[in-house]
């Protein structure tokens, strides 16, 4: 089971929901897919961590048989090429998409491997701790978010997905997998807004979902209402609590460290797998 | 010769635009003709790698002295492999650059920016 915890800015408490969820549900996985700045390790402090690096295919010219057509460099979207009396190629700009190795007539262009970053797997406790990390520079996450889902345990024990945050195709490709969402959102305009956001992009996915309400004061919260208005199931609330936010800033998971963080989030995570269950009924 | 320049307008008057990648326009004086071009940029809106989609169209023009204000490494990379010489533009309309440029008045750009790589432009 793939629960994706994701937000439409950063900040909201993904991590703080996703860690939480993953030590309370004790035999659990944890993957970081915040490939451009992974912090789940930092609560977890894995141990035995072994590292796999990931590979991605750029295009290598063969001079001798390119024809300076130039057909690959008007194709390329992304202005990875120039032809300047010969092909050039920007590797930081490449985004691995192989049309102009597919496109070139004299096959001129062959694949050679480019290190884009890595994945290291550890464990906490009981949680497997997973986290992609993108190299600095490198155009996208997407073939290290890849990596990470595949290399997820695949048995029927509960993985969160830490997700980056905003609705881009790195998200799209953390979600794309997951049986069930959980958005967290801050009780403000801008909140709703982000909030809004993803909803959109989950709802196309035809993803089940349910909101934590984080940093939850006392009076009016625009996300309540937007769920309220929307028909979204509030799957909890987490008040505006300094402990909390000591114990967070501290890198100690708030479930391992104080009680009552630890039936916070147990409830949290029942609500959670009471959800799942019933949406696989549902939906099978 | 041809001399290109990032431009806001499609005007003499305008001024030198700030981006070379993501400028709307470059204009192309021919000196032997005399005759001005205004050429859209077709790289303003790109995603990504606009400075190298933008060298390229400067090339493919057939520009030998290229003025700007500043150029990203990977811009600077294309320009360079095409033996196009760039010169810093200052701050004053296009007219008054041509003038300071034909008088030998403009400098060499030197500092190649490292690119903005995406956070332009999201």
């Amino acid at each position: 089971m793939r629960i994706a915890v994701l937000s439409g800015k950063g900040g909201t408490g993904k991590t703080l929901v996703a860690v939480n969820l993953a030590a309370v549900a004790e035999e659990a996985g944890y993957i970081d897919c915040d490939v451009e700045e992974p912090n789940g390790y930092l609560f977890f402090k894995p141990e035995h961590v072994r590292t796999e690096k990931v590979c991605i295919k750029i295009p290598l010219v063969d001079e001798k048989l390119c024809n300076g057509c130039r057909k690959c460099v008007d194709f390329c979207k992304f202005n990875a090429l120039a032809y300047i009396k010969k092909l050039m190629v920007f590797d930081e700009v490449c985004h691995s998409c192989g049309g102009c190795m597919l496109l070139c007539p004299t096959k001129a262009l062959k694949e050679k491997d480019k290190i884009i970053g890595e994945v290291q797997r550890g464990i906490s406790d009981k949680v497997a701790v997973i986290t992609g990390i993108l190299n600095t520079g490198e155009a996208s996450g997407v073939p290290i978010i890849k990596k990470l889902l595949k290399s997820g345990d695949e048995d029927a024990k509960l993985t969160f997905i830490d997700c980056p945050p905003g609705s881009a195709c790195i998200v799209m490709e953390s979600i794309k997998d997951a049986d069930y969402c959980i958005l967290v959102a801050e009780p403000t305009l801008f909140g709703v807004h982000n909030l809004n956001m993803v909803y959109e992009l989950v709802k196309l996915f035809k993803k089940p979902l349910g909101v934590v309400l984080n940093k939850c004061l006392e009076g009016e919260n625009p996300a309540e209402e937007f769920c309220r208005e929307k028909g979204i199931k509030i799957l909890g609330r987490i008040s505006f609590d300094k402990g909390l936010g000591m114990v967070n800033a501290n890198a100690l998971i708030a479930a391992r460290e104080d009680i009552k963080y630890r039936e916070l989030f147990s409830f949290l995570l029942a609500t959670v797998t009471e959800e799942v269950r019933d949406e696989t009924v549902i939906n099978p | 010769m041809k001399i290109a320049i990032p431009t806001d307008d499609q005007s003499m008057e305008s001024n030198v635009c700030q981006s070379f990648g993501r400028t709307p326009y470059f204009m192309i004086f021919d000196t032997k003709s005399k005759e001005t071009i205004f050429l859209d940029n077709s790289a303003a809106a790109s995603q990504g790698g606009a400075g190298i989609k933008a060298a390229q169209t400067i090339v493919d023009s057939r520009v030998s002295v290229l003025i700007t204000p500043r150029c990203g490494e990977n811009a600077a990379e294309v320009i360079k492999a095409a033996n196009i010489k760039m010169y810093k533009s200052i701050n004053d309309s296009i007219l008054n650059n041509f003038i300071a440029f034909s008088e030998g008045k403009l400098s060499p750009l030197e500092e190649i920016h490292p690119g903005f790589h995406g956070s332009e432009g999201k």
